[in-house]
């Protein structure tokens, strides 16, 4: 029997990976495609463990972070995308213990989708759904081929599934609305590629609702109506249809209204489902773990003293850095002096910072203490949530020794 | 993809026969075919004039390591590893419909295609569909591939 492993590339966890070993290194990975075999081959530069940039041991390392942690008043706790569920957990109980704001990538990506799917608010289904049955796959603001190479070949496309046996020539029909030709798009084909002004997705919502009830389908940017129409009716003669959401649909909607109300009028014709297109391999499972504690999928406060939690844009990562309201902060296994702007993260360098990561990055040069981790999901195991929330065990490939990231949030919640 | 023309209008257009083709045409199209290199072209190598020309040719014929009986060249650069062929490959499917077939890694030795390292390898080429007596003009690996990796000479 083939032993297979589960890739952290992305969220998509592909759970059909094989890897050889030699001298206790990666080097070679099968299936997966080369995002996933670059994050599994490990980092080429490593992360090294430092306290004021002096080289230290482990031990003096988590020492000085739990004195930071212990000594803020109000700690920022930022990342958590790249880190195993019970990893997450443990984060959370240091933001309680410490009074901290928490908060995690989604915050600027897939945050207000996931919580509108927590909330029950839009339908949503698995991948093996969408394998399985799908007819009609819809890349709003999404390009896979480039985000999440194995979406189309393992999921929404081209494999055979249990209702879907002839193959995607005849039975499945992929839709691709965007506001350029994306790599998915050319896939798509040009009769299915909808190509829509920058920021015009509401309003394209609005006049596919319009065709969707019979209506003539006006924009201001004058977009064929035909080909609204045309569209309209294909999403009509859906059996089961998926609409996949990409960053460039979740930017370019102030409010989620217009998709709720596209989705509502879909599901009265046929039948809908949304799926959030999600990075980081574990960016769902923390919204998940943070939403059945608190209620919160992100953007939380926690109150040092009464255990009470408050929610909003205030307590974000952006925001809580651009007012300057926190006044140290521990990052996992991100690097938001590369993903934040600059304005906004520069501040982090000014306050005593805390990196936990395997590999060397912006942050950690920055940071007054750095601890690196074990490569979650290569050099240890550990469970997360796909996508469509399906949670995956990950398995360990190959030993290292560096802790996980696990252990050492748990020795720095000892040590606070 | 390359066409003859557009490779044609890239040569010296001399039919200077040095290649040991009759003209620059016939050069053309068996470079297309791979079944000669640019560097067989003398002039297009020598002469300082054409030297734009020999770089941007060399562009487009990229080296390929080997062709496959059928004609099929994976370009290991253009490859993402995304899998489209491997799943959509009508032979995969038929060899390995549990595997290939339903997206997932391949479990059969008889699929053309399979990705190792992050790109896309070709193996079993005999059993392609554009090979051998019946053949047809098979293009799902082709029509699927996002960057445009795949080409047949
Ligand atoms: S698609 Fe994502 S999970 Fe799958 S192999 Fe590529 S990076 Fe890994």
């Amino acid at each position: 029997m083939t032993e297979y492993y589960v890739c952290p590339g992305c969220a998509l966890l592909c759970d059909d990976i094989e890897v050889e070993i030699e001298d206790g290194k990666v080097t070679k990975v099968n299936s997966a495609c080369r995002k996933g075999v670059a994050r599994m081959k490990g980092c080429s530069d490593p992360m090294e463990c430092t306290v004021d940039d002096e080289k230290t041991d482990v031990d003096a390392a988590i020492t000085k972070a739990a004195d930071i942690l212990r000594e803020a008043k109000d700690p920022l706790i930022f990342g958590h995308g790249n880190s195993s569920s019970q990893a997450q957990q443990l984060s959370i109980d240091i933001a309680k213990r410490t009074g901290a704001y928490l908060d995690d990538t989604s915050s600027f990506c897939q945050g207000p989708i996931i919580e509108a799917i927590l909330q029950d608010k839009l339908k949503t289904c698995t991948l093996d759904d969408i394998r399985h049955k799908a007819d009609v796959i819809v890349f709003w603001g999404a390009d896979p081929s480039n985000s999440h190479p194995r979406h189309l070949s393992r999921y929404s496309y081209f494999p055979r599934g249990n209702e879907r046996q002839r193959g995607w020539e005849e039975d499945r029909t992929a839709i691709a609305i965007d506001i350029r030709k994306s790599d998915t798009a050319e896939i798509c084909g040009q009769s299915n590629f909808y190509r829509i002004p920058m920021a015009a997705d509401a309003e394209f919502m609005e006049a596919l609702v319009s065709a969707l009830s019979g209506k003539v389908p006006k924009t201001s940017f004058d977009f064929d109506k035909k080909k609204i129409l045309q569209l309209a009716n294909v999403l009509k003669k859906a059996k089961f249809g998926v609409i996949c959401v990409g960053l460039g649909l979740v930017y370019s909607l102030d409010e989620l209204e217009p998709l709720f109300i596209l989705m509502d009028k879909l599901n009265e014709v046929s039948s809908f489902h949304l799926l959030p297109m999600v990075g980081q391999y574990n960016m769902r499972g923390f919204n998940q773990n943070l939403f059945d504690k608190t209620g919160y999928i992100n953007r939380v406060k926690f109150d040092g003293e009464d255990n009470s939690v408050k929610h909003g844009a205030d307590f974000s990562v952006i925001e809580s850095l651009r007012n300057r309201s926190v006044d140290a902060a521990l990052i996992i296994g991100s690097d938001p002096l590369s993903s934040l702007p600059l304005s906004v993260a520069r501040y982090l360098a000014e306050i005593p910072l805390i990196t936990i990561d395997p590999c060397r990055n912006l942050t950690a040069t920055k940071s007054t203490v750095t601890i690196p981790c074990a490569l979650s999901g290569v050099e240890a195991g550990g469970t997360a949530m796909r996508m469509d929330g399906v949670e995956v065990e990950l398995k360990k490939v190959i030993d290292t020794d560096n802790l996980t990231d696990e252990e050492i949030l748990r020795r720095i919640k000892e040590a606070i | 993809m390359a066409n003859v023309m557009e490779i044609y209008q890239l040569l010296p257009k001399t039919n200077c026969k040095e290649c040991g083709k009759s003209t620059c045409m016939a050069f053309a199209v068996d470079l297309l075919a791979r079944k000669v290199k640019v560097d067989d072209c003398i002039p297009l190598v020598n002469e300082e004039k054409y030297k734009d020309n020999y770089e941007k040719l060399s562009e487009i014929i990229a080296p390929v390591g080997d062709v496959t009986e059928t004609g099929l060249i994976v370009h290991d650069d253009k490859c993402i590893g995304c899998g489209n062929c491997v799943v959509a490959c009508p032979v995969n499917v038929a060899n390995d419909p549990q595997g290939a077939g339903s997206g997932k890694a391949p479990t059969s030795d008889k699929v053309i295609f399979k990705v190792e390292d992050g790109v896309v390898k070709a193996r079993n080429v005999e059993e392609c569909r554009r090979f051998g007596e019946n053949k047809i003009l098979c293009v799902a690996c082709i029509d699927t591939c996002p960057t445009k990796a795949i080409e047949f000479v």
